[in-house]
């Protein structure tokens, strides 16, 4: 039985048998990247179309060209098996808008998102969003849709919001370090950079996901709960992002279930209930009128029926 | 003292001196751990574990089939298990996201009936001794021609991981992201079922339907006990991989037990031990530990 040795050089042995496989790796991936660019026109389009479609580095040359964009949708529909999650949704998400999705569980708000985000196929209809097509839209899931216990850390979660930047294969850039500092500063989480993910909370976890957006740039951006389970003061500094992408030109999508919350900081509400309700301004969208024709569109005695499907 | 010593190293390397089959033998199991490595993490860092099980019985009736026009021929349970794993593979990939797939008791219904089927094959032509070979491998049987297929697989597995392991590890920790961005989605959860499928088709000359997925899935559960680095998980596993073929190995010759089952047991034994000491180090949740 040896003494265990000291932490120290075994911890640097560890971390020169990993550069010293990452050296080993990186002439394949250069070999990769190089060959990627030696192909001829047609060949590279398609591979990178299978492989690389997210490398993209002329996306975010200055915030001034960002092209405002909404989403259009037209007669939306979408089902689980036999039953609809939402369907005959028609309207736009105006360029620049700041829009609250709500309504009663089990309303389609986050198959909405999921179908807006292209994750699901719709049933019938359709769903125009240029910034979908050019990998310019960012979509956050609830949080226990994100496998927390993966091995990664903060900086390294918050880096991957630059993948338009090294794609697939490439090496990151010299100014990635400095950028996951930036954000991970705006949100607060400097004193965490170097941990696991799953050794942080709730709170830090999602401030940690808003970090990766900020660097993800995305013209449209579209979040499913994102103050689920959140403390107060957090709350209140994420709502705060989103008023500031709002005020940059993006068009931000966000399902909740706080009205109040919704009626203080969202200009725009869609009040749905597997079929919307109302679509405007949020003071109407949010009328008792309409809020009682929600319930009413999922009540009870009709759940109790649908619950064994599910 | 160096008598002792010498005496043990006689008793660790004699066998592979000797005699050329047992070479072979640990000469596969070590490209088939190097390439288990990789593939073992990222099965477990997606979840997938119970996916790898059910292909690695997918594996089975293509491979009965081939053995059944065939016999032992390399190629024909080869090709008969590579076709069915893939084809079970492409209609994982077309359910995708339907209710279906997530429904873990349509997954073991699939395993059940296909190994069946797959044993029926085999009884239909032949003895219980060949049904043990198909179900449970014979490590020592593997020939030259065996341990090139093993090798290639084995080459391939880390080329590819090595080039794509960004997308890899990405479209496991969040596959709606990695098409946000942009970065390929459904390409790469193909391309990595391809290499499960392949891994498992070397490794089912060695271990068989039943055991090919314990070489890949016990290490890297043993090595996640001790490290959250996922490059220094992938180089503990393949460690654990080898050492764990290399007791077997020994073990069965000693013992005269058969081999494949031994290295499991001995892959079985380290994952113990790695729960133990996990255990012991991490009474204390990390975020606790002295951090600052």
């Amino acid at each position: 039985m040896t003494n265990s040795p000291d932490p120290a050089p075994r911890h640097r042995f560890a971390s020169d048998m990993v550069s010293r496989v990452r050296a080993a790796a990186a002439p394949v991936r250069h070999s990769l990247a190089v060959s990627l660019s030696a192909l001829g026109d047609h060949a590279q389009a398609a591979l990178v179309r299978c492989f690389d479609n997210g490398y993209d580095p002329d996306a975010s040359d200055g915030q001034s060209r960002r092209a405002e964009e909404g989403i259009a949708v037209r007669n939306l529909s979408a089902r689980y098996g036999e039953r609809f999650a939402f369907e005959g949704l028609t309207g736009e998400f105006a360029p620049a808008s700041l829009t609250a999705v709500a309504g009663p569980n089990g309303a389609g708000k986050s198959s909405l998102l999921k179908a807006l985000a292209g994750i699901i196929r719709p049933a019938a209809g359709e769903v125009t969003c240029a910034a979908l097509a050019r990998h310019r839209l960012a979509y956050l899931p609830q949080q226990d849709e994100l496998d927390r216990g993966f091995p990664i850390t903060v900086a390294e979660l918050v880096a991957l919001g630059d993948w338009r930047n090294f794609g697939a294969v490439r090496e990151p850039g010299q100014r990635l370090a400095a950028d996951v500092e930036e954000a991970l500063a705006a949100v607060g989480l400097s004193s965490v950079t170097d941990r696991q993910i799953a050794e942080l909370s709730v709170g830090q976890f999602q401030r940690a996901l808003f970090a990766r957006l900020l660097l993800q740039d995305a013209d449209v951006i579209l979040l499913d709960e994102p103050f689920a389970s959140l403390d107060e003061s957090t709350t209140e500094d994420l709502l705060r992002f989103l008023q500031r992408w709002q005020g940059e030109g993006r068009t931000v999508v966000a399902v909740l279930h706080d009205l109040d919350q919704v009626r203080k900081y969202f200009p725009a509400t869609l009040l749905l209930a597997r079929s919307p309700i109302a679509w405007g301004g949020t003071s109407l969208s949010l009328s008792a009128d309409n809020l009682a024709r929600a319930q009413e569109a999922l009540d009870p005695s009709q759940d109790a029926r649908i619950g064994w499907v599910a | 003292m160096g008598r002792v010593s010498g005496n043990i190293l006689g008793l660790l390397i004699g066998p592979f001196e000797s005699f050329g089959f047992m070479r072979i033998a640990l000469v596969a199991c070590f490209a088939l751990a190097l390439a288990n490595g990789p593939i073992g993490i990222l099965l477990l860092m997606r979840r997938e574990s119970l996916n790898g099980n059910v292909l690695s019985h997918a594996v089975m009736p293509g491979a009965a089939i081939g053995f059944l026009y065939a016999g032992y021929s390399l190629a024909a349970l080869t090709i008969g298990g590579l076709l069915t794993g893939l084809a079970v593979a492409a209609l994982a990939a077309l359910s995708a996201g339907s209710r279906w797939q997530r429904q873990d008791s349509s997954l073991i219904a699939f395993y059940l009936v296909s190994l069946s089927f797959g044993v029926l094959i085999v009884a239909a032509r032949s003895s219980q001794a060949d049904l043990m070979h198909v179900l449970f491998g014979t490590v020592l049987a593997v020939d030259v021609k065996a341990l090139l297929l093993i090798a290639s697989i084995s080459s391939v597995t880390m080329l590819v991981v090595a080039a794509l392991y960004r997308p890899l590890a990405v479209e496991s920790f969040d596959p709606a992201f990695l098409r946000a961005v942009g970065g390929g989605g459904g390409v790469f959860r193909a391309i990595f079922i391809t290499l499960v499928v392949l891994n498992l088709v070397a490794g089912f000359q060695a271990f068989g339907t039943l055991l090919a997925i314990g070489p890949m899935l016990l290490p890297a559960a043993a090595a996640r006990c001790w490290t959250n680095k996922v490059w220094s998980m992938i180089a503990l596993a393949t460690i654990f991989g080898m050492a764990a073929a290399l007791a077997g190995l020994l073990i069965s010759y000693y013992a005269n037990l058969p081999s494949g089952p031994a290295i499991v047991i001995g892959a079985g034994a380290i994952y113990g031990v790695s729960l133990l000491a996990a255990g012991r180090i991490r009474l204390k949740p990390r975020s606790l530990r002295g951090q600052r």
